[in-house]
Formats: C-alpha cells, structure tokens, sequence
C-alpha cells in the first residue's frame, strides 16, 4: 500500500481524506504546465479543455454512466443543491411534495428546510427495526403529487448501505414523473455501484472523500432531465454549473479515481478484515456499544463509549495520536440527527464515535485505537 | 495640505495638576495604536491632541476607526489644516469639504479663535466663510439651529483647522493610567465585556484562562486567544496567561462533594489569579460575574470565591442585566465570537444540582479532604504566557 506520510492514526476517512499522489501531481500539472482557461481559443486552452473532458469521461465510466450526464461542481453540497431545487424549479407541475430519510447529510436536510419554508409538504421517513429503509416506505410514501425524492447510497454517521436500487424501482412503480436524486457521496467508487443499473435522475459525489481536493463535486443528470441552474455566468458544464471549470481539482479528482477504482476490490476486503479486528477489539471493552447496525459498508463504525463524552474520548485519542469523529459535529451541538432517528437513548448518542477506515489504515491504526479507548476509560472522569 | 487628526480629551481634561502625566499616557497610547500606519508628529494644546502625518497619502480613515477605539478620547475628527489666512481657509474649506456639502441640505460654521491675533472675530470668519460656501454650493440654506452639518474653522497657534465631522470617542481614562489588572476569561460573553469597562477605566488588563484538555479542546483555548484579539482593538496588547488545570478539576471531582465541584474550582482558580497576580506586579483580579446568573453566582457563593481574595476584586457585571452586557459584547464585538459552542473549563463536570447557598465551613472542610497545594503549585509553574496582539 502507498504511503502516504501519516504517523498518526488518521480514522476519520469519512470526514476527508489525504490528497493521493497521483491527484496531487495531476493538480500541480494543471496549475503550472496546463493552466489555460478551457474557454480560450488557443492551444493552451484546448488542451485544458482536453483534461476536464479526459476526467469526464473517467468518472462516467467509474460511475457507469454517459459522460455527456455528467456535470463538475465545487462541492457534493453544491451538486446536492442543484439536484434539489434545480429539479423543482425546472419541474414546476410534478407537484408539491418531496420525499427523504431522516438520516441523510445537513447538504440535503438544509434543502428539503428551505423548501419546506418555500411552502414543499416535505417528508422525512424513519428509518424501520432494522435500522435501514425498505422500498415499500417509499412506494407507500410516494403519490401522484410527488415531485422529488433524495436518498443517500451510505449513512456517513454509521456506514448503513441503503437498497437505493429497489427503493428506486419501487418509486418508478408508483409514479414514473417522481424524480430521484441519490446523495452517493460515502459510496461511489469504494463500493460495486452502477448508475446504469440503478438509473437514478440525478446523483452527486465528491472529490474530498476520495483522496482528491477540497472543491470539488459531480453531479449526474439523466438524459431528458430538466434541471435549471442556480448560478448564471458563461455557460461552462453546459451552463448547469457556470464559473471556469477548475482544472486542476477536476484533473485531481479524475487522477483519484483512476487510482482508486483499480484497488476498490481489495481495499473493501482489507476494510471488512480490519472491521473484524475493530469488532474483537471493542468486544473486549465492556463499555462500549456498537451503534452501527449490522451489514453496512466495513469501511464505516459508529459505537458509544459509555460515561466518556463524545468530545472528551475524541480529544484524548487525539492526544495519543489517534483522530476520529464525534457523533454530532459540535461540541454542544443538538444530538446526531441520525442516531436520534435510530432510536439511541440520549446517553449512547453523547458518548458516540465513528471510525472510518480508508486506503492507508492498517492494523497498527486499530490496536492504537482500542488502546487509548481502554486507557481514557481508566485514567477520564466519567460525566456521563 | 494635508488631514490631520484633532483629538479631544475625555475626562483626563478635568483632572488638575497631574493632567499631563495623564495625557503623556494618552499620547503614547494614541501613538503606539497607530505607529505601524506611517510617521506622525503629535503635538497638545489646550486639551486637544494633533496628529499631523508626515506623508501626503498617509491612510487617516484607517487611523480614524482606531483611534475611535482608544479610551481617554472624548471625540475627534479628522481636518484640513490651512495657513492662518482667510483666503487660505476659504479655498481649503471648499475643497476638503467638496464631498461632504454637496450630500446635505442645511449648513452653520462655527468659529474657535484661539488665536487672538487673527485680525477676523468670529462671527466675522463665520460669515465670511457661510457665504462662500453658499455660493460654491447651490444646493446649500443655512440653518443655525438644527444643521445636517457644522463646518468648524478653529485658529490655533500652528494653523487653522477646517473639520465637518465629529466623531464620538471611546471615552474613559487611557489605558495605564490606572494601574493593572488581571482578568479571567472563559470564553463565554461576559469576561470580555468586563474586561472592556475596567480598560475603560484606564486599567491595563492581562487575561488568565484555564484549560482542561482533553476536557476541554485546543478550539475553546483558540476561541480565547480570538476574542483577546478583538479586545486588543480597544486595549492594545493583551498578555494571556494559560494555566493547565485538568489534574485539579479531576482531583476535585473525585475528592469533593459534587455540589460544591463548581464553588471549589472557582475559588481554585481564583487562588492560582492571585499568584500569578502578585508574580507580575497587578493589583486586582476582574471576573464577568452578575448576581444570580448562575449558581456559583449567587451573594452567597460570591462570598465563597472571595474569601480567598486578599486584593480587590472587580466585577463590572455584577449588577447588569445579559440584555445590557450582550448590548456591549455586541459593539465591542465579541458575541459571535462568545457564541460559538466549545466547552470551557467552567461547564466541564457541571453538577446537576449545585449549592446555591453554600456555607463557606463546608466549603473549608471538603476542601480539607485532599491537599490541593502541591497541584495548585504545579498549574502555575505549568502557565504558559502569550502575548496577543491586534490581527491586522
């Protein structure tokens, strides 16, 4: 495996990820040997024209779909936004309601508040027993007035995998004008998916989370789709997404796939062995709780530490060299939204961590981890 | 010609026969808040400060807004220094004035004659130049009561001044003036607030804030050095005490009734104030307390934290409401900063139900039941100092 330079036991993958070496070169290329502005005429502009449309047709085809679908923005949030509301705007007579989970990321949750306001009947299904979504919720759900749905493909907070591809059948069954946009951020290009197969309307990923730049995103948009922009300029992505395309991070992100797609088979197997390892692990630490139902990606794990606060645990593997994430993502922020919906008492939700694995973890990484747990269990004042 | 800046005493003007070691402060203060903007001399006379700069693009709004932010100033304004000569300050009124008159409706002039010599009266100077002014701007009527704008032409010894706008002062005494003092910050809306009104008061605040890690995270300690930033606008540098105090906490909780944890950290906290206090040459300590906010805010608990105190201690806050110091946190513009959710020391370990009416004996015998000394010993040999300074 590369590495990457990291002493530390980085497990928090699902937050960011280091830049690859590979993103990393083809970004510096872009910025120093092939900086034009794609738009301009001459040479140096083609051939910056060339590399967004080399990395376009390189996360088509990791993503299973047209290139011509497939559109760059600055973020996943931003793809988000222009799935959700540049589908309405442009769809006014598919109806008033839109359909989500409970459990999806604050980019598509802020959307469907902002609508609600806007005066959507918005709705937010509940996850069932088991801690996921069954197709059924969604058929039931659904009627001939709904305009919109949003599903993500994994739970960033636990690692759930959703059935988006029966979910989708379902909702073409009932009403075939329903749009259907899946946030596939935490699972495009580390699991086996295929737009082609699921054939969602639209779809949005991000570079950040695959070992590319911050700042940038794609967004899928079947054929035949109407969406309208939310930003007007000068037509770049087909005026979907107008401003300059950024070379560079889109060259990086196409760089990262490139790297990544061909080990994404044996990574999900080191990921699945190194989650048996986390799993023993935290068996022989009586306080802790998994929260992660069961059968979700091997790369993500929620588990409560009971007494320590979320923050408090976070902070001391912090000092022992080892860095995950706290349920919630403030300090004295509400509860996790999605362990809230799991059903998780308050006490399991304030003591939550999530471990996220990714290319350059190893088992050291996990042995660290168990042991500071045990360690800060020992040596912390229990609040909770 | 170019602007200089006239800068009116506050209350130092009514001080007697140690006014001018007041305005010394004042002056040094003025000049070290400005210094990085380019030369400047500065001159006094009659209870008013000239800053003249010493370069023709020299960036007065920007010394303006700060020099907004220094206590001991009543007012300024920014002006158009002239040749002691009519035709000189006419021509220099109409042009320094020439963005300003054209925006209003009504106009006076006023006129300050220091200078006996000059061969107008006012009320002549006024005239003079009121007609002037009436017939280079078409759009202007006089209005002697209630003008938009007073156009104040003032003869000194070094020249005549021509200003339009007056711009109120932060007020108080000037930093140093007073003697120092040490603050404790949380973090929280209050202690920058109280730290302000003693600075107003001419104190020079040194801050002191306790940390907890892993309790406590480095973004509460950045949260503090953030808002000591905004303070240093209105008290020039700050030097940050930090004291680690997670070993003393721990030890409370595990050694100390839990209704009493949050009096006995306080008075834990006041004790290592006072040594570091008394190591660095201040004579009080400032907290953000107001009666009945919180438990450990109450007479009674207040009475608890002091009886560790052998220097004064100054609460500001004590008898404001949140609405009135929320008010001030937002113009000194500390409250957004305040607001963001890190946990300080002082909620880490909160008991459900503290003592509100705590016996200072029961304070004394928990206290009793674990030799606090070779800890509070450790934290302030552990005290780290960093100076903060104005972000520009």
């Amino acid at each position: 495996m590369e590495w990457n330079g990291l002493t530390e036991s980085y497990l928090d993958y699902s937050a960011t990820t280091p830049v690859c070496a590979a993103a990393a070169e083809a970004c510096l290329d872009a910025m120093n040997r092939d900086f034009g502005n794609p738009s301009s005429l001459y040479r140096l502009g083609m051939e910056a024209e060339n590399i967004v449309s080399a990395a376009r047709r390189t996360l088509a085809k990791a993503l299973g779909c047209e290139e011509q679908s497939l559109f760059f923005t600055g973020s996943a949030t931003e793809s988000n936004n222009i799935a959700i509301f540049g589908s309405l705007a442009a769809n006014p007579r598919k109806g008033k309601r839109i359909i989500t989970t409970m459990v999806e990321h604050a980019a598509v949750l802020g959307p469907f508040a902002e609508l609600q306001k806007r005066g959507y009947e918005t709705v937010f299904l509940a996850p069932d027993e088991t801690g996921s979504y069954r197709a059924e919720q969604f058929f039931d759900a659904v009627d001939d007035r709904t305009a919109l749905i949003s599903v993500m493909l994994v739970n960033n907070e636990v690692g759930t995998r959703y059935p988006v591809e029966e979910i989708i059948r379902a909702v073409r069954r009932k009403n075939p004008d329903t749009l259907i946009h899946i946030d596939a951020v935490q699972g495009a290009f580390k699991l086996p998916f295929s737009i082609r197969t699921a054939a969602p309307d639209l779809l949005s990923v991000s570079g950040h989370k695959l070992y590319a730049p911050k700042g940038v995103g794609a967004l899928y948009i079947r054929k035949g789709v109407k969406v309208s922009p939310l930003l007007f300029g000068g037509g770049q992505e087909k005026g979907i997404r107008p401003g300059t395309e950024s070379v560079p991070l889109i060259a990086a992100f196409a760089a990262a796939v490139n790297w990544y797609l061909p080990q994404q088979k044996e990574l999900l197997s080191r990921f699945e062995a190194l989650q048996g390892e986390l799993f023993r692990r935290l068996e022989e630490i009586p306080e802790v709780s998994v929260n992660s139902p069961a059968g979700g990606v091997p790369y993500i794990t929620n588990f409560s530490v009971k007494g320590i606060r979320s923050e408090i645990m976070l902070h001391f593997l912090e000092s022992r060299g080892v860095f995950v994430s706290s349920g919630s993502a403030c300090a004295k922020g509400a509860k996790s939204h999605v362990l809230d919906a799991l059903g998780l008492s308050d006490a399991r939700a304030d003591t939550a961590l999530r471990v996220s694995f990714g290319a350059y973890t190893e088992r050291e990484d996990i042995a660290r981890l168990a042991d500071g747990l045990r360690e800060g269990l020992s040596s912390l004042i229990r609040t909770n | 010609m170019r602007e200089i800046l006239l800068i009116k005493d506050g209350e130092i003007a009514l001080k007697g026969l140690n006014k001018s070691t007041f305005e010394n402060i004042l002056v040094k203060n003025i000049r070290r808040r400005i210094e990085d903007l380019g030369k400047v001399t500065i001159q006094k006379a009659q209870s008013t400060i000239y800053v003249k700069p010493a370069a023709d693009d020299y960036d007065a709004d920007e010394a303006l807004e700060r020099l907004k932010k220094v206590f001991g100033i009543a007012a300024l304004s920014k002006a158009r220094m002239t040749e002691k000569r009519f035709d000189k300050i006419a021509e220099g009124a109409v042009e320094y004035l020439s963005d300003l008159l054209p925006l209003v409706h009504t106009f006076k002039v006023e006129a300050k004659r220091a200078d006996k010599s000059f061969p107008m009266t006012s009320p002549e100077l006024c005239a003079q130049l009121g007609g002037i002014l009436l017939s280079r701007f078409h759009n202007l009527k006089v209005n002697v009561q209630n003008p938009d704008v007073i156009v104040t032409v003032e003869i000194r010894d070094f020249g005549a001044y021509i200003h339009a706008k007056k711009h109120e002062g932060a007020g108080g005494m000037p930093i140093g003036s007073s003697g120092k003092a040490l603050l404790l910050i949380s973090g929280g809306i209050d202690s920058p607030v109280a730290g302000y009104m003693m600075a107003k008061r001419g104190i020079e605040v040194s801050a002191v804030h306790f940390i907890s890690p892993p309790y406590t995270s480095d973004r509460a300690l950045q949260k503090v050095e953030n808002l000591c930033e905004k303070m240093c606008e209105y008290m020039g540098r700050i030097p940050l005490y930090i004291v680690p105090f997670t070993e003393i906490q721990e030890e409370i909780r595990k050694n100390c009734p839990e209704e009493l944890f949050t009096l006995i950290m306080r008075r834990m906290m006041m004790k290592i104030a006072l040594r570091l206090a008394k190591e660095n040459g201040m004579q009080a300590l400032i907290t953000g307390e107001s009666v009945g906010q919180v438990a450990s805010q109450t007479i009674g608990a207040l009475a608890c934290t002091d009886a560790v105190c052998d220097m004064p201690v100054f609460r500001p806050l004590i008898g404001m409401d949140k609405n009135e110091i929320i008010e001030v946190s937002r113009k000194i513009d500390t409250f957004e900063t305040s607001i963001q959710p890190y946990e300080d020391c002082c909620t880490v370990f909160t008991p459900k139900h503290p003592k509100t009416r705590p016996q200072l004996s029961q304070i004394l015998e928990a206290e009793a039941l674990y030799d606090f000394e070779p800890l509070l010993e450790r934290a302030v040999e552990g005290i780290r100092l960093k100076r903060i300074d104005m972000n520009r």
